[in-house]
């Protein structure tokens, strides 16, 4: 494609044409979503997990797609909206709801109180305090047992729902689940298209140059910390209110290693990346059942197939921008 | 009218006087160049007008208050904006976006009106887009505007970069070393450029190595050798300076000294 196409246009040349390739790993999303929609069961369950993690990778996906910084820790917001939710709502029989605010605020509120530290500073300063804030609340999970339960786990946590109806189907479930990521996915497309956005690429791209063009630096990192904290929380509190129970370990270190390999392989800092990955990488050992005892070899197979092929991950290889 | 000041600025990194005891005056008018060998103490002493390091003695003034000190982003939402010696574009953003991310300081969309797409919102974002083509059609890249950062060639690069500077509307605007990797043929076009921004009432400041631009487009030069101001004055008299030049045919004697010992050694 030569560049003197674009001179042609200018009212409509900035805007990326909605060709298949853009449209395509939404397809693909909106076509399993349905496929478990339709036969519900096990994979319904499964799609169900995918697409919680999917609201949890898309806030991951701010922090460290768009503005391009490294946390270890998002899972600890995760279990403070899972477990606030939890505890609010099966010991103290709120509705689901105010819960999942509560566990919200929280979220956000410890994000703040570790965020606006560490954030000041270069280099991985952040990233170290988070995987202790990750480690730390794992931990009080396990020990404060008066509420937590520890590792016995809270059970009779109700379904999401509002105003006395309740969400209890699997494919309504589905359908709730599905809304949410549909919209977290608008939002983060929103976000990066405005001019919030593009200081988060710039602050991505280029501290130094940022801040010569005015950008306050930590304040954007800042922001994205707490928006990527808000979307853990709300995946924590789904995923008890979907499953209706908790424990520790749901939130823990897998959960990390989970959420950065579906990051990774659906394409950091793209729109339908963390979608995708969520997706694939829950697929992905189902799609293997038959190879039995090899399950887990074709799983890495595969994965490093993913990874040499599509570095930056699979929505990227249909990204609408062109090279010069 | 005198746009920016350096009273006594000095620097000291341990041991080192990287700039030592510098004072000038930048005139609001016309372009100002800061010439001297390589390791002089220019790109720190930019750095210290900018904000990204802070004086260990003296005052910075830009129009007539006192910057010394601030960080960055206060020294740029002033009207005083820098362009680097090694191009820092955003990589992840298109050539237009680049420009966009300047207007910054100008515009003022939160993240509510980014997910709700407010009237002032996308009205905002009609001008930032509008002024932003204007921009690369001014260095002339408006035919790249939807191409990656990343892709463009180094000189188209260093233009992006100064259509980005001056999208914050920068009083005076300080470029290091435009021309650096250019070839002849666009560091004359880029002197083109850097006088009609001149013109346009912004004041510019640049370090340069390439004497031809310097000479082409500077109004007035000063001259540093080792951290100190050893000469100022019109491109004319900066030439026949015999403090310039010793300092450029020492250096370039010193080098070849070198670099025959490395051919003997």
């Amino acid at each position: 494609m030569t560049s003197s196409l674009s001179i042609t246009s200018p009212e409509t040349a900035h805007r990326p044409r909605l060709s298949w390739r853009t449209v395509l790993p939404y397809g693909f999303a909106a076509a399993v979503v349905g496929y478990a929609i339709a036969v519900g069961g096990y994979p319904a369950t499964v799609v169900g997990f995918a697409l919680i993690y999917a609201v949890f990778v898309i806030g991951l996906n701010l922090f460290m797609g768009f503005a391009n910084q490294v946390s270890f820790g998002q899972n600890a917001f995760a279990a403070i909206g899972g477990y606030t939710s939890a505890v609010l709502t099966a010991t103290y029989e709120w509705t689901p709801l105010p819960a999942m605010g509560v566990g919200m605020a929280a979220a956000l509120v410890i994000a703040g109180l570790i965020g606006w530290p560490t954030l000041r500073l270069k280099g991985h300063y952040l990233a170290m305090g988070t995987l202790a804030i990750g480690l730390i609340v794992q931990e009080i999970t396990v020990e404060w047992t008066s509420v937590t339960q520890g590792y016995m786990g809270l059970s009779g946590i109700p379904p999401m729902g509002a105003f006395g109806f309740e969400i209890t189907s699997d494919r309504g479930q589905l359908i709730m689940l599905a809304s949410v990521v549909a919209a977290a996915t608008f939002l983060s497309a929103r976000l990066k298209r405005s001019r919030m956005g593009r200081a988060l690429s710039a602050v991505a791209g280029s501290e130094e140059a940022a801040r010569a063009l005015g950008i306050a630096v930590a304040r954007y990192k800042l922001l994205a910390f707490l928006l990527s904290a808000a979307l853990a929380s709300l995946a924590g509190s789904l995923f008890v209110h979907v499953v209706g129970f908790v424990s520790p370990e749901v939130f823990g270190l897998h959960m990390v290693i989970l959420t950065f390999t579906m990051l990774y392989v659906g394409g950091i800092g793209t729109i339908a990346g963390p979608v995708v990955g969520a997706l694939i990488i829950s697929l992905l050992p189902e799609t293997f059942r038959g190879f039995k005892e090899y399950q887990d070899l074709a799983y890495g197979a595969a994965l490093i197939l993913m990874l040499i092929y599509a570095p930056k991950g699979l929505s990227a290889l249909f990204s609408h921008r062109r090279r010069p | 009218m005198t746009r920016l000041v350096l009273e006594n600025v000095t620097k000291r990194f341990g041991g080192l006087v990287a700039v030592d005891n510098v004072s000038f005056t930048v005139p609001e008018a016309g372009v100002t160049a800061v010439i001297g060998p390589n390791g002089a103490g220019k790109t720190t002493l930019f750095s210290l007008v900018s904000g990204f390091l802070t004086p260990t003695d003296g005052r910075v003034l830009f129009d007539g208050q006192d910057i010394t000190g601030l960080a960055p982003e206060k020294i740029s939402a002033r009207g005083l904006v820098r362009t680097f010696q090694l191009v820092k574009l955003f990589e992840d953003l298109s050539t237009l976006e680049n420009v966009k991310v300047g207007r910054h300081l100008h515009t003022k969309a939160g993240l509510f009106s980014a997910f709700l797409h407010t009237p002032a919102a996308r009205r905002e974002e009609r001008e930032v887009e509008a002024r932003a083509r204007d921009l690369l059609s001014f260095v002339g890249l408006q035919h790249k505007a939807d191409a990656d950062a990343s892709g463009l060639s180094y000189g188209q690069q260093r233009l992006l970069e100064m259509a980005r500077a001056l999208a914050a509307d920068p009083r005076l605007v300080l470029l290091d070393e435009p021309a650096a990797g250019l070839n002849g043929e666009e560091s004359e076009a880029l002197s083109r450029i850097i006088r009609r921004i001149a013109d346009n009432g912004t004041t510019v400041l640049l370090i340069e190595h390439d004497m031809t631009l310097v000479m082409n487009t500077a109004d007035r030069v000063v001259v540093v050798d080792f951290g100190r101001k050893i000469a100022e004055g019109t491109p004319a008299e900066v030439r026949v300076n015999p403090a310039v030049i010793a300092a450029y045919l020492g250096s370039a004697a010193t080098a070849k000294a070198a670099e025959q010992e490395k051919l003997n050694g």
